[in-house]
């Protein structure tokens, strides 16, 4: 009796979207008098951090600071169409949307920046500090507060944008199933290294390894959030959850967190994340859905960390100890 | 049903309510008096959403009778900002990203709390320990234990 | 985290001043204070509390229902059974044209499923309202019920659901979604190594910390507020307008901050019930699953089985893949059918094989409906392909990451599902990995690129 140790990887990818249902999502962006920027949309920040990136999407987009954007999200009295947070939709569907109904306004903004300097709108750059300037002659610009009381109050103009994604739905050809699912795939390969004691079964996760690949970190800090907490889910999954422990029978589910286990703050692995970029082609600023994608490839990577350890393959999920054990039991029987 | 009277400072304030015999603390926070900072995640104990402090111990508020908590000293997330400043534990959540969908937040806070007023100085296993009664969903908490062990970094740095 | 930025760098425009910064989140400073709102922290005067009476069975007829006593218990205020619901079978893909309804908000006649809500209680308090639920007498007589797959979908198995009228989802290309590349037989017949495996999961519940639920309010000029945790705010009020038979105008939604959803807040449960109860009884209706709600109510997380048949060669390629795939529903659809088909367009993975076969079945059993969940469709298969990998370059006395590297897809390749491959990089992750993890790689794989000269 023993404590075995061994690794495994897995390496997977990953849909962003829901191509197969048709997949909208609208927004709209207006300044108020003082230049700031309200970004209106039916979307569901479920703590992903909807709301951050929107307003990092608008403001790079309008070309001021994200403080200056205000989020108003999720009330269908005022918020235009969104499908929905889900299929790792969220950030590549609204945050087109919100480019979209942002470049318009902006587009707005610059006009009304360039009746007051005299010039041609296409002649102007933002700083992205709440200055419009002359390309090539920065000593003549406007603040974008002015800009956009000049707008009010003078010129008449709303500096304000609509923006609309949709992917149209693609129905899968009946026989041969020629369907187009997803338009741009997240990538990642999890190397898992594990301790297994062949007397009770029980796996211990020391460390995982996990290269993410998913377009456009847009905050780096709220991706790494959304990876470390995905890296242990999968972990989770692959040892612990489940309603059913005995499916298909129904008996022994879980009803509270102390039947239905989880890793606690003590049980935690080791966790690299290791993020690399190759923009998609139609993403906000190249940016895929990571959120689901980056809780997957922990799961077959601790199984196969687990018969590198012991020499049992557990095909059936979660791998429990109990399962390892009968494994080991079958294994020294034949 | 018959109602009992019950009297205790919250952050600081007097509050007197009557509430019916049997009624947690969790349910005169939230709907008597509107402190809704406090969390009902499972109602159960088990999930440490509904953490407080009372008269400086860490008290499950949902299986907590309100009417044993007369003249109680209470403490929530909601009035632990002084004068609208965060406090450093406050302040490490936020620059550690250690917050994400924010449910278990306020509980986890009361959990490092009552950990740092009693251990200032605390080991990584001291902080785990105090937050294994505390579930989080989003996080696979190890921002979390960063963020408690840097404000108790930043809290003895102050005392020096 | 690292960021990798010499990957791609000629790809990608960096320096932007709001898009890659770590800028803190807007949302923090009301998580750390207690501050942010979400569905549950509002609480109006007057307010009802809703409890559901549930099956005890997993598969019964209702002979009568006797809600007297319940009526009677003190602070009830309205007991409601199937009769009360305008349009009591749904089902909330019918919004994207996908049907059967097949679902009861209510049960009526008949439960199939152990949990399935039968009748509403509301009452003045939680308590009050769980006491009379205890209250509510129903006459079942228990019918035979099935749990596993495999038996659902036997010969003379009992029918789970009659809106389908079998135990599978029938697609327009048959009982199952079905991909079909090249020639996967004449790919088996050529194949040095046939490895055949199945591999079984068992539910996931996506357990947030603050479970499902929505607080309605009326308005007083006939419209109704929900306040409501969902992950999806129209799809939510456009099924709540179906259910009801009520105009989307008299329906407002707010919500949009959720404590956590993973998936399992995109089924419209709670709300149609909740609005439809604040119309009766013309007060706030607060409808709020308990943790057990959650746990085993609250649609999980797919079963699902898959079996995977692969003919590889001795020098690493993989030459036919044929995959089978059953999704466990439960006892309704809800998304468990799109889940299915999501399946089919996933596999045979991120690896580019000549010839591919995939049937992918949606299920019916007498168990919680499952749903959607983080990875819908995908997580499971993930698990199956991954470990098969695993077993195929063991198989053939290779090493598990450079038969990847051999098998990977790249740029230009054609999918089973008939699209080109573009923007791939699982090659580029794969080379990290082998870096980062000390697990090293031949050269030549080191080399390799997910570009394509001319692609």
């Amino acid at each position: 009796m023993a404590i075995r140790r061994g690794r495994g990887v897995a390496a997977i990818n990953y849909p962003t979207g829901m191509n197969l249902g048709g997949d909208p999502t609208q927004a709209l962006v207006h300044s108020t008098p003082t230049g700031n920027f309200m970004v209106t949309l039916s979307s569901v920040d479920l703590g992903q951090g909807m709301k951050q990136i929107m307003a990092q999407i608008c403001a790079e987009t309008i070309g001021v600071p994200t403080d200056r954007v205000i989020i108003d999200t999720a009330d269908t009295d005022t918020g235009p169409h969104c499908m929905g947070t889900f299929a790792s939709r969220g950030t590549h569907r609204a945050g087109n949307a919100v480019i979209q109904a942002a470049k318009e306004a902006r587009q707005v903004m610059l006009e009304v920046a360039a009746e007051e300097l005299e010039v041609n709108a296409s002649d102007l750059e933002t700083d992205g500090e709440g200055n419009i300037k002359v390309k090539g002659a920065p000593q003549k610009s406007i603040s974008i507060f002015d800009v956009a009381l000049s707008a009010h109050f003078k010129r008449g103009r709303s500096i304000s944008g609509r923006g609309m994604f949709l992917i149209p739905r693609s129905y899968p050809e009946k026989e041969t199933g020629a369907m187009k699912p997803s338009t741009c795939y997240a990538h990642a390969c999890t190397v898992a290294e594990v301790e297994v004691d062949d007397e009770t079964g029980e796996v211990t996760v020391l460390a995982v390894k996990n290269v993410f690949e998913i377009g456009r970190a847009l905050n780096p800090k709220m991706v790494e959030q959304q990876l470390v907490g995905g890296s242990w889910m999968g972990i989770s999954h692959a040892l612990y959850e489940t309603t059913e422990p005995y499916y298909p029978n129904r008996d022994h589910g879980g009803t509270d967190f102390n039947q239905y286990l989880m890793p606690g703050p003590g049980d935690l692995a080791k966790t690299e994340i290791i993020v690399l970029e190759r923009p998609s082609a139609d993403g906000p600023f190249g940016a895929k859905g990571p959120g689901e994608m980056c809780a997957n490839p922990q799961i077959p990577a601790v199984a196969n960390a687990v018969f590198d350890a012991v020499g049992v393959r557990i095909d059936t999920l979660p791998i429990t100890p109990e399962r390892i054990l009968r494994a080991l039991r079958a294994q020294a029987a034949s | 049903m018959a109602k009992v009277p019950v009297q205790f400072t919250l952050n600081g304030s007097e509050k007197a309510e009557f509430v019916e015999s049997g009624t947690t603390l969790l349910h005169a926070l939230r709907d008597k008096i509107g402190d809704t900072s406090p969390k009902g995640g499972c109602h159960q104990g088990t999930c440490g959403a509904c953490s407080v402090i009372v008269d400086g111990e860490l008290r499950l508020s949902c299986l907590t009778l309100a009417e044993t908590c007369s003249d109680a000293d209470i403490r929530t997330t909601a009035g632990l900002a002084e004068g609208g400043v965060l406090q450093p534990l406050q302040r490490a959540f936020l620059d550690a990203f250690a917050t994400q969908c924010g449910f278990c937040t306020p509980g986890m806070i009361m959990a490092a709390k009552v950990l740092l007023d009693r251990t200032p100085n605390p080991s990584r296993e001291d902080v785990v320990e105090a937050l294994s009664g505390n579930i989080c969903r989003c996080t696979g908490y190890e921002p979390i234990i960063q963020a408690v062990l840097t404000a108790a970094r930043a809290n003895s740095q102050n005392a020096a | 985290m690292e960021l990798r930025k010499d990957y791609f760098a000629d790809v990608r425009k960096d320096g932007l001043h709001e898009i890659g910064q770590p800028r803190p989140r807007l949302d923090s400073p009301g998580h750390v204070t207690g501050k942010t709102a979400y569905f549950a922290d509002r609480n109006f005067p007057g307010m009802l509390h809703l409890k559901m009476v549930r099956s005890p069975h997993h598969h019964a007829r209702i002979r009568s229902i006797d809600t007297s006593e319940a009526e009677k218990h003190p602070g009830v205020v309205r007991v409601l059974t199937a009769r009360d619901v305008p349009h009591n079978v749904y089902t909330i893909l019918i919004l994207i044209q996908v049907g059967p309804e097949d679902e009861t908000v209510l049960a009526d006649g008949k439960v199939r499923w152990k949990g399935e809500a039968v009748v509403a209680v509301l009452a003045e308090t939680e308590r009050a309202a769980q006491e009379a639920a205890a209250k509510v007498k129903v006459d079942y007589e228990v019918l035979p019920a099935v749990f596993d797959m495999e038996g659902a979908l036997k010969p003379g198995a009992p029918l789970v659901n009659e809106y389908h009228g079998q135990n599978y989802y029938h697609y327009d290309s048959g009982e199952c979604r079905k991909v079909r590349f090249g020639d996967v037989e004449a790919g088996f017949a050529r194949a040095d190594h046939i490895l055949e495996q199945s591999y079984q999961s068992s539910p996931i519940e996506h357990a947030p910390t603050e479970t499902t639920g929505c607080v309605v309010t009326p308005e007083g000029n006939d419209r109704f507020t929900c306040y409501t945790n969902t992950q999806a705010m129209f799809f939510t009020l456009d099924n709540a307008s179906i259910i009801l038979q009520m105009p989307g105008s008299k329906l407002h939604f707010v919500g949009g901050t959720v404590g956590g959803g993973f998936g399992g807040k995109v089924d419209v449960i709670v709300e149609p019930i909740a609005i439809l109860s604040a119309k009766l009884t013309g007060r706030p209706v607060s409808f709020i699953y308990s943790r057990e709600e959650e746990m085993q109510i609250s649609s999980p997380r797919a079963a699902e089985k898959v079996v995977i048949k692969d003919g590889v060669m001795k020098d690493g390629r993989i030459v036919a893949r044929k995959v089978t795939g059953y999704t466990d529903a439960g006892a309704y659809s809800r998304h468990s059918p799109y889940g299915a088909q999501k399946g089919a367009a996933h596999y045979p993975g991120p690896y580019t094989i000549p010839n591919v076969w995939i049937d992918t079945y949606c299920v019916y059993t007498n168990r919680t409906p499952s749903s959607a969940m983080r990875g819908f469709g995908v997580t499971i298969g993930d698990f199956a392909l991954e470990v098969q990998m695993d077993k195929l370059a063991r198989l053939i006395g290779m090493d598990p990451l450079e038969f990847r590297f051999i098998n990977a897809y790249r740029d230009g390749d054609m999918k089973a599902h008939r699209q080109r491959t573009e923007g791939a990089a699982l090659i580029e992750c794969m080379q990290e990995a082998s870096r980062a993890a000390n697990w090293p790689v031949a050269e030549k794989y080191m080399a390799m690129s997910s570009y394509r000269k001319g692609a």
